[in-house]
């Protein structure tokens, strides 16, 4: 009797897992890639090819976008571990007791704010009647107001910025349980600040490396906010042209394609950096 | 390199302006939204015209107030409704999935633990896309052979909370499941020996135990509904929560309103950050 | 001429904000010797030795090694190498790439390299291991993995902070041995500091009794145990009983004492000017005291008392009584031969007991 019991908790604490999983996330994606295989041949005619897939690499305009997207994002990532790195360092290794946990509350503070809210300051700060372009004209370093919005060191502050704490958290994380001893036992032996940094430090810190990097790139890839919003309407950000085959063209099929190529580029770079850091999905998200 | 390593002082000095520097950049934004809030001026920009609660509290135009404009009250009253059942969903569901992955074994639970983590890796704009595209072809199908409408499957305010739940869910059964699995399980096993039922030894034990992680994963919850856009934008119907409607406004042209709206999200944010690390912490 | 001390300290002292760890010390430690540094946690022992290292800025004084001061010298740039507490074996290298870290540093060729790496591997017992993870080795195999990645760089000095204390006993017996002859093969002067008197007393050559900032005592193992110059030596070097008295006369070098109950006591002066009326402490060895059924056999030797078998603590070669003074009641410790005589001792039996002035060492009471 008391196994029968068990096994009804057992189902009833297994449905709504399954009935989330099913009809929120795997039956959607399925659907999402069939309409992706169809070809519109008349009114509400469709045919299965792989006719949309085809239209995203014939035109140029599209894949040069995907590219760009790509290497912006990688740009982007990049930027933000050169910057995050030595404040996840200081955090970790020079601060402690209060500092620390002051310091660590100040990088976090930023980002439970709306992306929107976060993307609002820039352009206040950036455009050109914004708040920069004034000074700097009240200081004389400029004869007439500059606009720094729209173009790609716009977007890429903004992608810095709203990735900074995915960044940053990993990293403090895993420096943080590097022990003193090892950079002490380092200089012991010789080695310079460098060295040490490339031999002892960073081979530490790769994991949290590795899960920032990852995580910083999903969000750039898929970020639609900052690239429309800094980068204004020639951005070329991948998310928009989703966002207008599906909203502004109506074009489904097309947009479930490109849906389904920027899933893929992203699972893919997750997965490449999960393989080459060795580490696994579960490990690396459930921080 | 660390504090007991020495290090010659110009090195260390442009370290710590480098960390002033970073932190001047991350309070950059959020304190120029805030300052414009209180500008005397219907552009959110210098120069400074003085200060005004009009931005607040104005009943005039141009200077209409946070608390007099209609559309934004409202679509924060969308986003307080859609973000009580996130939470509450997110809450259910992902308390369920924590007892059922801490407290069970069985065939492929690693790969539903897996699928169960999906939802962090996919961009919240495919996730958007992909919700709209089933659910329209389910209703699709369901009016054609019914002859009945099916509103509740079109972009509105349910989808968007389908939506954001679908994802919001993953944290909440991360948050709770790390509390559960600290959960001694003796204690629940002391009270079934002195008499109590299963439920009731859940209930009297391990549920206020819980309690805390809960609550943290209803306040977080609560604060990614409330600023979420991307799944947001691909779902959301005509009654727009308060990102959506922010950044219509945005595209348009901003005038400080949006700074005071800005404001009160930035410490009302701050308080259920603070609220949930406190959760957390307990 | 004598030769240049391989280390070196003047006056040496460091203050932590209204805290003094290490005042005033100065010493100095000759070419291949075996110099531990014996105190209790939080004597300023580690310190000390983070000092020698360059962990720590002394407040004032100078540090030589070799006849060169090392103030101003960052740690990376002095010859001497540390073997951490907790060992600080790198876990993202080898162990030949632990061991080579700090030749590549100096940019010594990489064949070298592996030629060194290899050498000092073998010295140590683990020759061909270069190429496995540091979590593949036991406990005492990184130990000497440790070693040999600071002896590969031939430093003046090895510093070791209490590299023993996270091996289980069994091991840390045996790495007592081990270390000592890895330190006389080596002939590498060892700084070592432990709180453990048994690593220190089985290993050194020289040893340092540090209290409160200070050395109390400086000599060898067997200077320290026969021979304690303050009362803090003579308690936490080897084992001890302990007696308040007062100082009754003084005559021919030998010091008359009376505990507050009227027992008389005698010990030999040593000159540190006690007088009648002084108040002492009494240190006597559990294993200095010799036991009795007979009250002749013990009557000539100075000090003697009948006692009451309280407890009898049996282990082994280890095995100890527990007495009660018939006189002044006291509780006493003395050592339980294992020679048969008194394997049939019970509670409540009485024996006699005594033991010899020259066996007794008196320190001015301090503190209250």
């Amino acid at each position: 009797m008391k196994s029968d019991k068990s096994k009804l908790t057992f189902w009833l604490l297994l449905s709504p897992l399954v009935i989330w999983l099913a009809t929120l996330i795997v039956l959607p994606h399925v659907g999402m890639f069939l309409v992706s295989l169809r070809e519109k041949v008349g009114i509400r005619e469709y045919e299965t090819s792989f006719a949309n897939y085809a239209v995203f690499f014939n035109e140029p305009l599209y894949w040069n976008t995907f590219a760009r997207t790509a290497y912006m994002s990688i740009a982007a990532t990049l930027l933000t571990l050169f910057i995050g790195f030595p404040i996840a360092y200081y955090i970790a290794k020079l601060t402690r007791g209060r500092t620390k946990t002051t310091l660590f509350l100040m990088c976090l503070i930023p980002f439970w704010v709306s992306e929107l809210v976060r993307t609002f300051g820039w352009m206040i700060l950036l455009r050109e009647t914004g708040v920069v372009s004034q000074l700097l004209q009240y200081a004389g370093l400029v004869d007439g107001p500059i606009e720094m919005l729209y173009n790609d060191a716009a977007i890429m502050t903004g992608l810095v910025y709203t990735s900074m704490l995915f960044m940053v958290v990993p990293l403090v994380t895993t420096l943080d349980s590097l022990d003193d001893s090892l950079i002490e036992a380092g200089y012991d032996l010789g080695g310079t600040s460098f060295s040490i940094l490339r031999e002892i430090v960073i081979p530490h810190a790769m994991p949290g490396i590795v899960s920032g990097c990852i995580v910083v790139f999903m969000l750039s890839l898929g970020n639609y906010l900052t690239p429309i919003l800094l980068g204004g309407k020639d951005s070329l950000w991948f998310t928009g042209l989703i966002y207008s085959q599906f909203i502004t063209r109506f074009n489904w099929e097309l947009g479930s394609a490109f849906g389904f190529l920027l899933l893929g580029l992203s699972s893919l770079i997750v997965f490449l950096g999960l393989k080459l850091s060795g580490q696994s999905l579960s490990k690396t998200m459930a921080r | 390199m660390i504090t007991t390593i020495p290090q010659n002082s110009a090195f260390k000095w442009s370290y710590r302006l480098y960390v002033t520097l970073f932190f001047i950049y991350l309070a950059l934004p959020l304190a120029t939204v805030c300052v414009f809030a209180f500008n005397d001026s219907v552009f959110p920009s210098l120069p400074w015209e003085g200060f005004t609660w009009a931005w607040f509290f104005g009943d005039q135009a141009p200077y209409i107030g946070v608390f007099h404009e209609r559309p934004i009250l409202r679509s924060v009253v969308t986003s307080g409704v859609v973000a009580f059942w996130v939470a509450t969903l997110s809450v259910f569901v992902g308390t369920c999935n924590a007892f059922l992955f801490v407290r069970h074994e069985f065939r492929g639970k690693a790969f539903l633990y897996i699928l169960m983590l999906l939802p962090l890796i996919i961009p919240g704009i495919i996730l958007g896309i992909s919700i709209l595209v089933f659910t329209s072809n389910v209703a699709n199908t369901l009016e054609d052979a019914t002859g009945l409408w099916f509103d509740g499957l079109r972009p509105g305010i349910i989808l968007v909370v389908l939506g954001q739940f679908s994802f919001i869910t993953t944290f909440a059964t991360l948050v709770i499941s790390a509390r559960l699995q600290k959960f001694d399980s003796s204690l629940e096993e002391a009270a079934l020996n002195l008499g109590a039922t299963q439920w009731g030894a859940i209930r009297a034990v391990t549920l206020p135990f819980l309690f805390p992680a809960m609550a943290a994963a209803a306040v977080v919850a609560i604060l990614m509904s409330f600023e979420n856009f991307n799944t947001t934008l691909m779902l959301v119907g005509s009654d727009a929560p308060l990102t959506i409607t922010m950044f219509d406004r945005l595209k348009l042209g901003s005038t400080p309103v949006l700074n005071a709206v800005s404001l009160l999200l930035i410490v009302g944010s701050a308080i259920l950050g603070l609220a949930s690390l406190l959760l957390q912490k307990k | 001429m004598p030769s240049t001390p391989d280390l070196e300290c003047r006056a040496i002292s460091k203050s932590f904000k209204d805290f003094k760890a290490v005042r005033d010390i100065s010493f100095s430690v000759p070419q291949g010797t075996f110099f531990s540094i014996l105190g209790p946690s939080g004597c300023g022992k580690t310190t000390l030795l983070r000092m020698i290292a360059g962990f720590q800025e002394p407040s004032s004084g100078d540090l030589l090694i070799k006849g060169k001061s090392m103030l101003n010298v960052a740690p990376n740039k002095r010859p001497v190498s540390m073997v951490f507490q907790h060992l600080a074996l790198f876990p993202m290298m080898s162990i030949g790439a632990n061991v080579g870290f700090g030749l590549r540093q100096r940019g010594v060729n990489k064949s070298d390299i592996k030629k060194q790496v290899e050498q000092v591997l073998e010295r140590v017992g683990l020759g061909g291991t270069s190429d496995r993870a540091v979590s593949s080795l036991s406990g005492g195999q990184k130990q000497r993995v440790a070693i040999a990645r600071c002896m590969v760089l031939e430093p003046d000095v090895l510093l070791l902070d209490e590299p023993l204390g996270a091996l289980d006993l069994k091991l840390r017996e045996h790495m007592k041995i081990e270390l000592k002859q890895l330190q006389s093969e080596f002939n590498t002067t060892f700084v070592y500091i432990t709180h453990d008197q048994s690593e220190a007393l089985v290993m050194s050559d020289q040893i340092a009794v540090m209290n409160h900032g200070v050395f109390e005592q400086v000599g060898t193992a067997k200077e320290l145990y026969y021979e304690p110059q303050t009362a803090f030596v003579a308690g936490f070097v080897g084992e001890a009983n302990r007696f308040h008295a007062t100082v009754n006369t003084v005559k021919d070098g030998v010091l008359n004492l009376k505990t507050p109950e009227g027992k008389s006591l005698s010990s030999l002066d040593l000159g540190q000017g006690l007088a009648n009326g002084n108040k002492v402490d009494v240190f006597v060895r559990p294993e200095a005291v010799r036991l009795s059924r007979i009250a002749k056999d013990v009557a000539k030797m100075g000090n003697t008392g009948t006692g009451i078998v309280e407890n009898v603590l049996f282990n082994g070669a280890n095995s100890q009584l527990i007495l009660r003074d018939a006189t002044n009641a006291a509780s006493m410790n003395v050592a339980l031969p294992q020679t048969g005589e008194f394997r049939d001792l019970a509670v409540g039996d009485t024996v006699h007991f005594g033991w010899a002035p020259e066996q007794t060492r008196c320190f001015a009471h301090q503190g209250n």
